[in-house]
């Protein structure tokens, strides 16, 4: 199957290791994987704030850059709710409905992909150590990918998968939210902090990155050393 | 950034500031969550009853003029005085006129939110008349002059010893650090109160249109004295409140329990459909329903906000919003606090003086997610900053989104900010968390990650080459 | 135009949009037409009587309500003797009816009787009220009362110990049965209330602590005669 890559842009600007391990995931099991140079953000950040139009603006290129795609494969809930779940609604009664349903529609959240599309569970992955799995909000709830990333997970040799005490409490990221009222993002973020310190797990492991920049954050300035991954970095090890 | 804005980020900095209240609130809720979903799973099918109860608020809310009018003409038959309320204005004159026509001393109340809404007790107050809050949780932030810090559970912020410093100071009470004692206190002062007053005013959680009654839940047994003894009965009643028919209980009453307090059913669940009728031994002379509309049509006449009127005040929405646990009930400055607030006051009471409350949510879900009767609770605070934004944009604001769309519908030039952001990255870190710093509301309390050396365009561009 | 027509003016006015039905959980469609009775959704309860009677026993008791089914009003009225004894009743409220009369003859108490009304110090100074009801519920453990069923609105809620005397035929399987048995039974004739009683009065008010007899009765005893 011909694969295209959506990379969300601060996974290609802090996280690119990550993208690397979606390809090497998705080549692995004997895809062809493509990567449109002409993309660049969803448009979440315009969206979220309240400016639709600005963020039709943005997302009406991403709708033109993927028009030919089979299928396209991105590598987190949040920005695959925002093309799934929201491109529909923020293009209603819009010229470009049409196309912009018919991208929510061939476009899968990378565990989605894997579990729900393809029918695989074990990607061959080994990686010893104590983890747990963070759901990220817009995943669970807007894509409703609870089991997924934990199916992937518990067929990866050598890890103990850990759940937290809670595990689908919001981490606090947000997007603007994060940076409009820090306080209460922070406050989130201790309270995810501790539930994942509560597990005693080496790995807190999540399939949206911006959840694990929030997650990182906190630990670093709590003196913390678990470590932050994202599900595609777990399921590239070998 | 408004008055109330700006009041809601100084009490959102004060109460994340305050470690052992967050601690206290979450400690609180610990036993709602388990008891909550015990209760579901009695269901044979809670997301069905859900949709069930969506459909039915929905067919209510959508034939609204309909069911009103029914419900209003059922009770009059009856010898109900069914008084219209416009605005909250003309409610509290009703109200107050109701009690000086029969010239009351004392009024006793049970727990509204309705009531809160329309800031009844100071209305009754500064005409005159002395008003008791007869729900223990009231009473006790009543006491306390302070608004309810929850929709259910008014005084849930409080800790026993504070109650017992609160009653000891005000009723002379000897101290104690018995939930029981604290509890029996209260009963001794509101029983005489139920005797002496001569006026009850309640809310209303259900108001049925096929037979005419209001339905009132509550656990204490207040409500039931409220409008059992005093002469005269005042409901207060939000025009969405209608549920078409009374079978419809059978429905609601479990599912308000379930979702709102982590029972399987209330303790009362009580109808009433008029003042007492002949050959019944008590119950009040007479007997007032008041039907607020208070802006309530607004929200109606916008029709993909129209569901917000679905609400049947449980609270649910509260008990798992990591915005309510962290600020705290009274952060917010409303009457109806948490995510259901959050979405109606700017109907309410002014898009742009309460928009920040939209603002104030990670979008989570987790209230969209718990909501009985299924309204789309996040989806709602999008809506309303979409709207906040079409018809008065922040001009700052506005200037970095066009600059976004600019950045982000130009991929080279989108590349190159990357390039330069790696070269600016370590000039930032040398003034990190300081006032000279672009990423400080990040940076103080949070490590930001750094610009990767290559971006990951770069690196397949590398992986391509042969 | 009076307020009436101004509210029910604004209403329809903004009705003229039409709002989107909700969505079934299951991505099925949605809620139009109205799905299912809500019966085949809410918790289940067993055909027959008798496992009606044990999940109504069962409900109660997690209520932490008291129930007993007892032979003859005879030995309820024993019963009853035995609960003032350890309460130490001295003067009971009642109402007049087929199964309260011989219950309270047996017990041979003082009594307000509320039929024809009552002066409110009287029935407060009262330390049990005793009443029929209109049906027990088995989903829930209820007890429903009306009016003209439990002596008016006080009596089941002002002394603090409520005792309710039913009879097995009372007992019905949820909560759509107990308020379609009212609506049969006073058609458009409603007494000016009715009350689904779970359990005794209760508190969660101070650290969500669970503490009975907040306002209402402390003690709820539930018998079912024959």
């Amino acid at each position: 199957m011909k694969i295209t890559l959506f990379i969300p842009c601060f996974v290609d600007q802090f996280y690119p290791q990550t993208g690397l391990s979606l390809v090497r995931v998705l080549e692995r099991l004997g895809h062809t994987v493509d990567y449109p140079e002409a993309q660049t953000c969803c448009g979440q950040p315009a969206f979220n704030s309240g400016y639709w139009d600005e963020a039709r603006a943005v997302a009406e290129r991403q709708i033109a850059v993927f028009h030919d795609a089979e299928i396209v494969v991105i590598a987190s809930g949040s920005c695959g709710a925002m093309v799934k779940v929201f491109y529909p609604e923020l293009f209603q009664g819009h010229p470009r409905e049409a196309e912009a349903r018919a991208l929510a529609a061939k476009t899968f959240e990378f565990s989605d992909f894997l579990v729900n599309r393809l029918g695989v569970l074990d990607v061959g992955a080994r990686f010893p150590g104590r983890a747990t799995f963070h759901d990220g909000c817009h995943g669970l709830r807007e894509l409703g990918l609870k089991n997924p990333p934990r199916q992937l997970l518990q067929h990866v040799r050598g890890l103990e998968l850990v759940e937290m005490k809670e595990a689908e409490t919001c981490c606090g990221f947000g997007g603007t939210f994060a940076v409009k009222f820090p306080m209460i993002s922070t406050a989130m973020g201790e309270v995810k902090c501790a539930s994942i310190a509560g597990t005693g797990a080496d790995y807190v492991i999540s399939n949206d990155s911006s959840c694990l920049m929030q997650i990182r954050g906190v630990l670093d300035r709590q003196g913390k050393s678990v470590k932050t991954l994202h599900l595609a970095d777990v399921l590239a090890q070998t | 950034m408004n008055a109330h804005a700006r009041t809601f980020n100084e009490a959102a900095r004060q109460q994340t500031a305050d470690l052992r209240q967050r601690a206290w609130i979450q400690t609180a809720l610990s036993g709602y969550y388990a008891k909550r979903d015990e209760f579901k799973n009695r269901f044979q099918s809670w997301p069905a009853a859900r949709d069930t109860a969506a459909a039915i608020k929905w067919e209510a809310v959508n034939h609204l003029d309909r069911y009103l009018d029914e419900f209003a003409s059922r009770l009059e038959a009856r010898g109900t005085s069914v008084f219209w309320a416009p605005d909250a204005q003309a409610a509290r004159d009703y109200i107050v006129g109701v009690a000086r026509e029969h010239q009351v001393r004392s009024i006793i109340k049970s727990k509204s939110m309705t009531a809160e809404e329309i800031h009844l007790n100071d209305a009754l107050e500064q005409a005159g008349f002395e008003v008791v809050e007869s729900d223990l949780g009231e009473y006790i932030v009543q006491l306390r002059h302070e608004p309810p810090y929850h929709l259910v559970f008014p005084a849930m912020h409080l800790t026993r010893q504070q109650i017992s410093n609160l009653f000891h100071d005000r009723l002379g009470s000897a101290p104690t650090d018995n939930p029981e004692d604290l509890t029996m206190i209260a009963r001794r002062v509101m029983r005489r109160k139920y005797c002496e007053a001569d006026m009850g005013i309640s809310g209303a959680n259900f108001a049925i249109a096929e037979t005419g009654m209001i339905s009132i839940t509550e656990n204490e047994g207040n409500a039931r004295l409220t409008t059992s003894l005093p002469k005269v009965h005042v409901a207060i009643v939000g025009i969405e409140k209608v549920l078409p028919r009374l079978s419809d209980l059978a429905l609601f009453l479990p599912m308000l329990a379930t979702a709102g307090a982590g029972q399987p059913i209330t303790c009362y669940n009580t109808l009433y459909g008029g003042p007492r009728q002949p050959g019944e031994p008590d119950g009040p002379e007479e007997f007032h329903v008041v039907l607020l509309d208070n802006r309530r049509t607004e929200l109606l006449a916008d029709a993909e906000q129209r569901e917000a009127l679905h609400c049947i005040r449980c609270g649910a929405c509260l008990n798992v919003c990591p915005i309510f646990k962290n600020v705290g009930g009274h952060s917010y400055g409303t009457t109806y606090q948490g995510p259901i607030g959050s979405v109606i006051t700017p109907h309410l009471r002014g898009l742009q003086d309460w928009k920040h409350l939209s603002q104030a949510s990670s979008l989570c879900g987790a209230c969209t997610e718990t909501c009985p009767v299924k309204i789309n609770l996040h989806h709602h605070l999008l809506h309303n900053r979409r709207n906040a934004v079409r018809e008065r944009p922040a001009r700052f604001e506005k200037l970095i989104q066009t600059a976004f769309v600019f950045v982000m519908r130009r991929p080279r030039l989108y590349e190159w900010i990357g390039r330069f952001g790696r070269i600016l990255q370590p000039l930032q870190r040398l003034v990190r968390g300081t006032l000279l710093d672009p990423l400080r509301a990040w940076t103080k309390t949070r490590s930001f990650p750094p610009v990767a050396e290559k971006s990951f365009r770069e690196l397949w561009r590398e992986r391509k080459k042969p | 135009m009076n307020n009436r027509e101004i509210i029910l003016g604004r209403i329809r006015e903004a009705l003229k949009i039409a709002a989107p039905h909700p969505a079934l959980h299951d991505g099925t469609g949605t809620t139009t037409p109205l799905p299912a009775s809500p019966q085949k959704w809410l918790p289940p309860v067993g055909g027959t009587l008798e496992e009606q009677i044990e999940l109504f026993r069962r409900n109660a008791e997690d209520l932490k309500a008291e129930f007993r089914e007892c032979t003859s009003a005879n030995e309820a009225g024993q019963y009853l003797k035995k609960l003032a004894l350890a309460g130490g009743w001295k003067k009971i409220g009642r109402h007049s009816g087929e199964l309260t009369d011989p219950v309270a003859r047996e017990l041979g108490l003082p009594e307000v009787r509320t039929d024809g009304g009552y002066a409110v110090n009287d029935l407060e100074s009262c330390d049990a009220g005793l009443t029929e009801c209109e049906a027990l519920v088995a989903q829930t453990g209820s007890v429903l009362v009306s009016a003209p069923s439990a002596g008016g609105r006080a009596l089941s809620v002002l002394p603090p110990h409520h005792v309710v005397l039913a009879r097995r035929n009372q007992m019905v399987p949820d909560l759509t049965a107990a308020l379609q048995r009212v609506q049969e039974k006073f058609k458009d004739k409603f007494p000016s209330f009715l009350s689904f009683i779970s359990g005794p009065s209760r508190t969660g008010d101070i650290e969500r602590i669970l503490v009975l007899g907040a306002h209402g009765p402390k003690k709820l005893t539930i018998l079912l005669l024959p």
